[in-house]
C-alpha cells in the first residue's frame, strides 16, 4: 500500500458550486499503476450509487466521459499521477464528488461499503 | 541431429511454473454457428436472459472462489451492467440484426480496442471480454461450453483461457494450461501463479490432437506423445524441482551469503515490472539491473516522463529502501527501436548504440534523466549508462543529467543527482577503468565476452569460444573488482554468469561480492557461494 504518501490533502482541490449548480472536483491518481481493472470497477460501483449524472475526465484532455460506465473509464488509460476531474449535476451531486475524490486520494481502499 | 520427436518439442512463455503430466484436452471456440432472426421483441429478451444467465453464472464462479478470483470477475460483472456498451447493442437489435450478431459485433469493437492498447496490461484485458462475448453467444445459441468432460489433471490446451473458465476446472488432481497465445500479465496468469497451476502461454501452433502431454511451465516447454525416455526424464526434473523447491524456500529465507568475512549481495535483474512477480524476487537484496528498453518498445512512440516516473516509483516503491538500479536506455545492437536507432548500420553490435545513441539524441535521453531525476527522491536509486567507451562519454552524460536536476528544481519540482555508475562491457573501459568518474561499476559479462573474444554471442557454432570463465575476461573481471575494493567503490556484475552456480567460485575468486542475476537464479547460486565460503571459512 501507499501509506507513506501522507499528502492527500495537498492533491485534492475543493469543490466549488458554480452558478449552474455543477459540482466540480479533481484529484491525484496515485494508484502505481494507473486507471487498471481493479481501481476503474470500484470507481464505477461508486459512482452508480449515486443518481445525479457524473462526467470525468484526465486534466488536459477534451473529451469528458461517463463516470458510470466501465467501458469508457477504463478507455481514459489514465496514468499514474494524472489529475483526474470530475463534474456531477443533480440532488446527491457534492456528496458523489467527495465520494470519488475522496476513493482515488484514499488509493482505491478494500472493504468499502 | 533432431532427435525423432523433436517435432512434437513446443517452446512458448512461461506464465507460471510448475510442473504437470496428463492427457491434452483442447478447449475449443464457441460454435460460429447463429441463430435465425426472431421479432425485434424475440430478440431484445433473448440478449437480456442470455446476459443475466452470464451474469448469473460469472457471480456463481465468483462466489465459490472467493479472494483475488473474485476481484477479477467482477471486472466482467460490472461490464454486463455498462449501459455503453449494453445500450448501443439493443439499438442494432432495434435496427434489424439477430441477437447474437449484435452482440458480437459490439464486442468485436471493444475487444479490437484493448487488443490495440499500447501495453501488454490493457491488451491482456482483451481476453476477459472474449470470455463475455462467447458465454453470452453459448447461452443464445444453445452451445454448452462446459467444461464437465475434462478429466482430473488434465493439460488445457486453448487460443487463450479467460479466468471465468479457468475457475470452472478441478485443479484438485494437478493439471496445468498451454496457451497458443496468452500473456503472462493476463488475469489467468495471476490466477495460475496463486494457485500454483503451471502454465506456458504464446505456444503458436499445436497439433489439433495428441495423447498426452509433459507440462514444464518453468521452463515454458510442451512435450507431445512423449517416449518413455522423455517421461523418466520429465520426472526425474519434476522430482529435482521439488527438492529444490522445499531448499529454495529454507536457503532464501535463511542468513546472507558470506565468503570469508563477507557478507555477498545478491541483487536481482528485471526486465519489467512483472519480473517482481517471480517468487523469490522478494528475498533478493535489491535490484542490480533494471532494464529500461520495454519503455521503449511501444509503436505509439517514445514514453513520456510521466510514463517513465510511473514505471520507476513503482520499481522503488517495491524495493522499499532496497537499493534500485536503473540502466538508462540501452538501445542499439539486437535491440533496434523504430524512430530512435540507426537504420541500416553494417555492424550493430560495434555502432551507434546506448550511451552512444543517447548522447546523439540528447531530447530523447533527457526525458529520462528528468523521469529519473524525479524517481531519485523517491527511493535508494542508482542510475548507470550502458556502453561507455571513453571517460568524455560518462562525463558527458553526467553533465547533462545536472543540468536536468538544475532546471526540474528551478521549476520547483523535487528532483536529485543520483548515484550515477556505469557499465564495463567494452573492453577499452575495462583495461582503463581507473580514468572513469564513476561512483559504481556493474560488469556486462555478455558484451564483455562478446567483444574480448571477438565472438557473436548469438552464434552457437562459437559456443566453445565464448565460455564465461575464460581467463582473458576473469582477468578484466578481477581488475574492474581491484580497482572498486582501492577507491571504496562498489562492483557488481549483471551479465548471465551471474546466474550460473558453475561460475559462481571464479567470481569469487576474482573478489566479486555483489552479483545481480534473473529471480529464478538466487538460490542456486547463493547454495554455490554458500558452499565456496563454507570451504574458506577460517
Amino acid at each position: 500500500m501507499t501509506k507513506s504518501r501522507s499528502v492527500i490533502n495537498d492533491r485534492v482541490a475543493p469543490n466549488p458550486v458554480n452558478a449552474e449548480g455543477v459540482i466540480k472536483g479533481s484529484v491525484q491518481l496515485i494508484h502505481a499503476v494507473g486507471m487498471h481493472a481493479r481501481p476503474a470497477v470500484k470507481l464505477v460501483k461508486l459512482a452508480k450509487r449515486f443518481q445525479c449524472q457524473i462526467a470525468m475526465r484526465v486534466a488536459g484532455r477534451v473529451d469528458w466521459v461517463d463516470a458510470k460506465s466501465l467501458t469508457k473509464v477504463m478507455a481514459t488509460r489514465a496514468a499514474r499521477d494524472s489529475i483526474i476531474e470530475f463534474e456531477a449535476s443533480g440532488a446527491d451531486a457534492s456528496a458523489a464528488v467527495a465520494a470519488l475524490v475522496t476513493l482515488i486520494a484514499q488509493d482505491f481502499p478494500d472493504g468499502g461499503h | 541431429m533432431a532427435s525423432p520427436s523433436a517435432r512434437f518439442i513446443f517452446e512458448g512463455r512461461t506464465a507460471s511454473p510448475g510442473f504437470a503430466r496428463g492427457p491434452l484436452v483442447r478447449i475449443d471456440q464457441a460454435p460460429r454457428t447463429s441463430r435465425p432472426p426472431g421479432t425485434r421483441y424475440e430478440e431484445e429478451s433473448a440478449l437480456r436472459a442470455a446476459l443475466d444467465e452470464t451474469a448469473d453464472q460469472i457471480a456463481t464462479l465468483a462466489g465459490a472462489a472467493g479472494g483475488d478470483a473474485a476481484a477479477i470477475l467482477e471486472f466482467q460483472l460490472v461490464l454486463l451492467e455498462d449501459a455503453s456498451l449494453i445500450e448501443p447493442i439493443f439499438a442494432t437489435i432495434a435496427a434489424g440484426t439477430a441477437a447474437d450478431a449484435a452482440w458480437s459485433q459490439g464486442l468485436a469493437e471493444q475487444i479490437a480496442e484493448y487488443q490495440a492498447a499500447p501495453d501488454e496490461y490493457q491488451r491482456a484485458r482483451a481476453s476477459d471480454l472474449i470470455d463475455l462475448r462467447d458465454r453470452v453467444r453459448a447461452a443464445l445459441i444453445g452451445g454448452t461450453g462446459s467444461c464437465d468432460q475434462i478429466p482430473a489433471g488434465a493439460v488445457i490446451c486453448a487460443e487463450d483461457l479467460p479466468p471465468s473458465r479457468f475457475l470452472e476446472i478441478d485443479w484438485s488432481e494437478g493439471g496445468g494450461v498451454a496457451l497458443l497465445q496468452g500473456s503472462p500479465t493476463s488475469h489467468v496468469a495471476m490466477l495460475a501463479r496463486s494457485r500454483g497451476v503451471p502454465m506456458i502461454v504464446q505456444l503458436g501452433t499445436l497439433p489439433r490432437s495428441a495423447g498426452t502431454a509433459l507440462l514444464d511451465g518453468g521452463e515454458a516447454r510442451l512435450e507431445l506423445d512423449p517416449t518413455d525416455a522423455q517421461v523418466a526424464a520429465f520426472e526425474t526434473r519434476r522430482v529435482a524441482h521439488v527438492r529444490a523447491s522445499a531448499l529454495t524456500a529454507s536457503l532464501l529465507t535463511g542468513p546472507p551469503a558470506t565468503c570469508g568475512s563477507e557478507t555477498v549481495g545478491l541483487h536481482i535483474n528485471i526486465q519489467r515490472i512483472a519480473d517482481l512477480d517471480h517468487p523469490d524476487a522478494r528475498y533478493a537484496d535489491g535490484i542490480g539491473l533494471m532494464r529500461t528498453e520495454f519503455l521503449f518498445a511501444d509503436p505509439a512512440g517514445m514514453p513520456d516522463e510521466t510514463t517513465q516516473l510511473s514505471v520507476y516509483e513503482a520499481v522503488l516503491h517495491w524495493a522499499s529502501g532496497r537499493p534500485v538500479t536503473i540502466r538508462t536506455v540501452d538501445a542499439g545492437g539486437d535491440k533496434p527501436i523504430p524512430g530512435f536507432t540507426e537504420d541500416g548500420e553494417a555492424n550493430p553490435f560495434l555502432g551507434v548504440r546506448g550511451l552512444r545513441l543517447c548522447l546523439k539524441r540528447p531530447e530523447i535521453f533527457s526525458v529520462q534523466l528528468r523521469a529519473l531525476a524525479r524517481a531519485a527522491v523517491q527511493g535508494k536509486l542508482k542510475v548507470m549508462f550502458p556502453m561507455v567507451t571513453l571517460p568524455a562519454e560518462f562525463i558527458a552524460a553526467r553533465e547533462l543529467f545536472s543540468g536536468v536536476v538544475a532546471e526540474l528544481r528551478s521549476a520547483g519540482t523535487a528532483a536529485a543527482l543520483p548515484e550515477l555508475g556505469m557499465m564495463v562491457e567494452v573492453p577499452a573501459a575495462a583495461l582503463t577503468i581507473d580514468a572513469f568518474p564513476a561512483a559504481f561499476f556493474s560488469i556486462g559479462s555478455n558484451d564483455l565476452a562478446q567483444y574480448v573474444m571477438a565472438c557473436d554471442r548469438s552464434n552457437g557454432a562459437l559456443g566453445a569460444l565464448i565460455d564465461p570463465l575464460n581467463p582473458a575476461l576473469l582477468e578484466l573481471i578481477r581488475r574492474t573488482v581491484e580497482h572498486g575494493r582501492r577507491q571504496g567503490l562498489g562492483v557488481s556484475l549483471c551479465g548471465d554468469m551471474a546466474g550460473e552456480p558453475r561460475c559462481a567460485a571464479a567470481l569469487l575468486r576474482c573478489g566479486l561480492r555483489e552479483f545481480s542475476m534473473n529471480p529464478a537464479s538466487l538460490a542456486r547460486v547463493k547454495q554455490s557461494i554458500t558452499a565456496f565460503g563454507r570451504e574458506r571459512a577460517p
